[in-house]
């Protein structure tokens, strides 16, 4: 449903200050805090980082914050490379991997917030069950009736290969679908862009054969047709890669299963 | 255990031109709409003789009612121009990363080109 403001319990309110001591390079970074086991409203508090005795990463940053400052600040991480798709979070108003932004592509104050429009488990964690939720909905895996070869896998060429290009690459960090206006007022049923382009990974595969059940089962005013093409994904997206476009595709596809 | 918060979405997240335009066109569809209530009037006084038409001229005169008019005249071209990019958009083309932008900055000078031509040919 369409809210624009936040609901009472959620809006956030100034928070603590922790200034850097004797530090000579400076960066002030905000952070969004929330602690479940208090009934005050979160907070935004302020760090100051000394550049000089930090990485150059967002996320070394915010594990400076853990490990040096305040080790009550909450934030999932893992790979530190951008492959696993934890530290997913707002950075300066956009859905990012914290750690494959550098400290130095911001000016000024590094303000950073949870995933948006998601309910928030502690400080930088979103509640993500949801999400995974809907991903487990589409079957993302493959699906074929014929017999395997005995003799080995089931071969693609090239080309037919080429087409999971700028698919498979995703890794369900959810920036793209928590970017989208639309997600945001009807994530109950609209699957997202991220789901989406998962489904159209599968579609795209030359080995599934339930391109039909795929296809009727995403034929849902919701849950593909709430995409209004805002671009948000795409813009956000952390791996460049194009959930609009994958759901244009299932559009298309989806026009020519009919037709047939 | 207190309530879950929910994240601060419109309130953060900085829009990038391809989302302005997109709520922009929303509220120029929106606008448009009501602004037929205008467009049926200009058809109705022009159709209910020399009286009624006269007294609509004399309404169109007004600053108030002559703003109102160009904003239509403006959302008009903007929301065709946006209603293009979205026959693209319907075909599949036009999703590429790195002209998304700049196609979003054409659409935006196609809006005022179009107005500034239709103002011409309006006072020509």
């Amino acid at each position: 449903m369409v809210e624009f403001s936040l609901p009472k319990n959620s809006q956030p309110k100034p928070g603590k200050h922790y200034p850097a001591q004797g530090a000579k390079r400076v960066r002030r970074v905000e952070v969004y805090r929330w602690n479940p086991d208090s009934d005050e409203n979160p907070r935004i508090d302020s760090y100051e980082i000394d550049l000089d005795d930090c990485g150059p990463m967002v996320l070394d940053a915010i594990l400076k914050i853990k490990n040096q400052i305040d080790s009550s600040l909450a934030f999932r991480r893992s790979c530190r490379e951008g492959v696993c798709g934890s530290c997913a979070m707002n950075i300066n108003g956009k859905n990012t991997l914290a750690c494959t932004q550098a400290i130095a592509d911001y000016s000024g104050t590094i303000k950073i917030f949870p995933l948006p429009h998601m309910a928030v488990v502690k400080d930088l964690v979103a509640d993500m069950s949801h999400f995974f939720e809907q991903y487990a909905s589409i079957q993302p895996w493959l699906t074929n009736q014929t017999t395997a070869p005995t003799d080995g896998e089931r071969l693609q060429s090239p080309e037919q290969r080429a087409k999971l290009d700028g698919l498979y690459e995703c890794v369900l960090c959810a920036c793209c679908s928590t970017s989208c206006p639309s997600y945001w007022w009807n994530s109950e049923r609209y699957l997202g862009p991220a789901v989406l382009l998962q489904a159209y990974r599968w579609l795209a595969d030359s080995r599934d054969d339930a391109d039909q059940q795929r296809l009727e089962q995403l034929n849902d005013a919701f849950k593909l047709y709430r995409c209004h093409t805002i671009m948000n994904c795409t813009d956000t997206c952390p791996k460049g890669l194009n959930p609009a476009k994958a759901i244009a595709e299932i559009k298309q596809q989806l026009l020519k299963h009919e037709r047939d | 255990m207190a309530r879950r918060p929910l994240s601060p979405h419109l309130q953060i997240y900085r829009l990038p031109l391809t989302g302005l335009i997109s709520i922009s066109h929303r509220i120029t569809g929106v606008c448009l709409s009501l602004g037929l209530i205008g467009v049926l009037y200009l058809l109705i006084s022009v159709a209910a003789g020399e009286a009624a038409y006269q007294a609509m001229q004399a309404v169109m005169g007004f600053w108030l009612v002559k703003l109102a008019y160009w904003g239509f005249v403006l959302a008009l071209f903007f929301h065709l121009c946006h209603g293009v990019r979205h026959l693209f958009w319907d075909a599949g083309k036009g999703f590429d990363r790195a002209t998304l932008q700049r196609l979003a900055m054409y659409e935006l000078v196609a809006t005022v080109v179009l107005t500034a031509l239709y103002c011409l040919g309006v006072n020509a």
